[in-house]
């Protein structure tokens, strides 16, 4: 379901001209690069509260922005023990030798004002050592229910403006929630905060559901179902939480699906007689295409952004290898050579990088490669990491994590694209095949 | 005596609705039954292990399953030996139909074990359609890794889930 609250992007409403201390610094910028070390240090003093009673909502909004930025290891939060002195009030005038003083280097100020069920939250990001203001104050406003993702847009405000580059922070994934043994699991499909908060059931547990797909707006959902006894693909609308089967070309069976970037080409996996190949089938027209006709495995296939291309996985080497071919099933390219086997490509959102799954010597990585190869990267290892899924940035990768033994259990984690900054996704059950879908608006 | 023999009758289709799959109630069985007495209600009778006309007897005697290797679909030589027996069994009880279920150890991405265990379904299924069994009586399925039988993360549980599983039930063939 989609939060029922409309963000207002009430921009600039809060505009006044702050000069620029004409400080020979450098304006504030985090270059993200693979050099990126150290964390940049940013101060937030906690949120002041505007109005009466509005204080635990300051405090909340106020460690979920925190939460965001120290969660992507490129921002490291000040303690507020070390602050010289905070803000009077929103407006008042920042004394930045006090905040150069204890080194940090931005300063996000805001205010939250709670009346009846709206919410409101106004935010302000300092260049401190520029002595400068970053863009101008923002304000959002919306229904108490929505006030994670006013933190989240925040942070992504924040992000966007020091990074340069979209955030990700107010996204969700969904995902298959796991509860139970190995051998008798129960499997939902889920939906949550990208921070494996407000999580809520698509399905129930009486069929096998596997990796779910987020359209490219988000508003729709490909997974792979048994309710009719034998794996078919089911579009789920998230607005109704109503599913239906996809009409595919015809097969024993139909899994692995994924959308083109304009959510209206599905590229999928049938299997007949034994045989696994990829088709595509278009949603508005009906039309079917085989794209590829070869006695091996040929699964797992993924649009590139500008739909064009698919990756996808074969084992007509005689081991699992990544391809790319054009959209219509031509053109065929390997392009993953090293040693071990290559599964679940995935093309970034920013087209520049493959995310796959790699096996090697008795180990699960996740790893990215350019397109045509180079550069290959594992940025995981574990006994069972699979099913990488994009950031809508492009920066972080989401995967999932199976632990060793008998009593094995899934769980997500992400992962940055330098593969830095491993973290598990805190979520109330086990969790597999996340799909990690767009800022919402 | 007939009345009692009807008891015999009543409790016996009794027990055997009580069973998964045995929904068949052949002369076998009743041949059992005619011998029981009121004081002696012969269930060994019903134990479908031992009527070779049984799911039971089909699933544990003849077996089930077959095994295969990492990452292959191959039938092995014991893998075959059991086929034949269940090629045999559906030809004699030619109401069942059958659904092969392919798994997949958990060695490997959900995509791909799903897909190599629909390879090896289509190798059970191809085998006993060889050996003379009419295709539109056996279906494929594939579970990949979502169903393993045992838990373990070593080999010995490995080769237990590298299966196809022949799932028998009477219905109408497609």
């Amino acid at each position: 379901m989609m939060n029922k609250f409309t963000i207002l992007f009430a921009a600039i409403i809060l505009a006044f001209a702050t000069i620029n201390s004409a400080s020979a610094q450098e304006p504030l910028r985090l270059t993200l690069r693979d050099g990126v070390i150290e964390a940049l240090p940013f101060a937030l003093p906690t949120f002041q509260a505007e109005v009466v009673g509005s204080e635990d909502m300051a405090l909340d909004i106020s460690k979920v922005i925190i939460e965001d930025l120290n969660g992507t290891g490129l921002f490291r939060q000040i303690s507020s023990s070390a602050f010289i002195s905070r803000p009077a009030s929103f407006g008042s005038v920042i004394s930045f030798p006090d905040w150069r003083a204890i080194n940090a280097q931005a300063l996000v100020t805001g205010a939250v004002a709670v009346s009846g069920n709206q919410v409101t939250v106004k935010f302000r990001l300092y260049d401190v050592f520029s002595g400068a203001e970053m863009g101008e104050g923002l304000q959002f406003a919306g229904t108490a229910d929505g006030w994670r993702r006013m933190a989240h847009k925040v942070s992504d405000v924040v992000y966007s403006r020091i990074t340069g580059e979209a955030g990700y922070f107010d996204s969700r994934v969904v995902y298959v929630a796991e509860t139970g043994p190995k051998n008798d699991r129960a499997k939902r499909l889920a939906i949550m905060d990208y921070d494996g908060v407000n999580v809520q059931y698509l399905t129930d547990s009486s069929a096998i559901v596997l990796a779910p797909r987020f359209s490219p707006s988000g508003d729709r959902i490909l997974y792979t179902s048994y309710e009719s006894g034998f794996p078919r693909i089911n579009i789920l609308d998230v607005a109704t939480v109503s599913h239906q089967q996809m009409p595919t070309a015809s097969g024993e069976m139909a899994f692995s699906p994924r959308f083109s970037r304009d959510g209206w080409q599905v590229v999928y996996s049938l299997a007949n007689g034994g045989n696994t190949d990829i088709y595509r089938t278009d949603l508005v027209t009906g039309q079917n295409m085989r794209l590829t006709n070869t006695p091996a495995i040929e699964t797992a296939p993924s649009f590139s952004p500008n739909g064009s291309q698919i990756v996808f996985e074969s084992d007509r080497s005689g081991t699992q290898q990544l391809y790319i071919m054009s959209s219509n099933g031509v053109e065929t390219q390997r392009i993953s050579f090293g040693n071990g086997r290559y599964g679940t490509p995935v093309w970034s959102p920013r087209g520049d990088l493959i995310a796959f799954t790699k096996q090697n010597a008795g180990r699960f990585h996740i790893g990215v490669m350019r397109t045509d190869g180079t550069e290959e990267r594992l940025l995981t290892s574990s006994f069972l990491d699979e099913g990488p899924t994009w950031s809508p940035n492009g920066r972080v990768i989401m995967f999932a994590r199976e632990t060793q033994g008998s009593d094995g259990t899934t769980g997500l984690y992400s992962v940055d694209i330098t593969g830095r900054n491993l973290r598990e996704v805190i979520t109330p059950q086990g969790g597999s095949d996340p799909s990690w879908g767009p800022l919402q608006r | 005596m007939k009345h009692l023999i009807k008891t015999a009758f009543l409790i016996g289709a009794l027990m055997l609705s009580a069973c998964t799959n045995a929904d068949r109630f052949n002369d076998s069985d009743a041949a059992g039954l005619n011998g029981a007495n009121s004081n002696n209600i012969n269930q060994s009778a019903l134990d479908g292990a031992n009527n070779p006309s049984s799911p039971q007897f089909f699933s544990q005697t003849i077996g089930n399953r077959v095994l295969f290797m990492v990452d292959a679909s191959t039938l092995t030589s014991s893998g075959r030996n059991t086929l034949d027996g269940q090629a045999g069994w559906l030809s004699t009880n030619s109401d069942y139909l059958a659904v092969i279920e392919g798994h997949a150890d958990e060695q490997g991405t959900r995509e791909y074990n799903l897909a190599l265990g629909a390879r090896r379904a289509n190798a059970v299924r191809e085998y006993l359609i060889s050996k003379g069994l009419a295709s539109g009586r056996i279906r494929t399925v594939s579970y990949g890794k979502e169903r393993p039988l045992a838990v373990c993360s070593e080999e010995s549980c490995y080769a237990q889930n590298r299966r196809a599983v022949t799932i028998i039930s009477i219905g109408q063939s497609s």
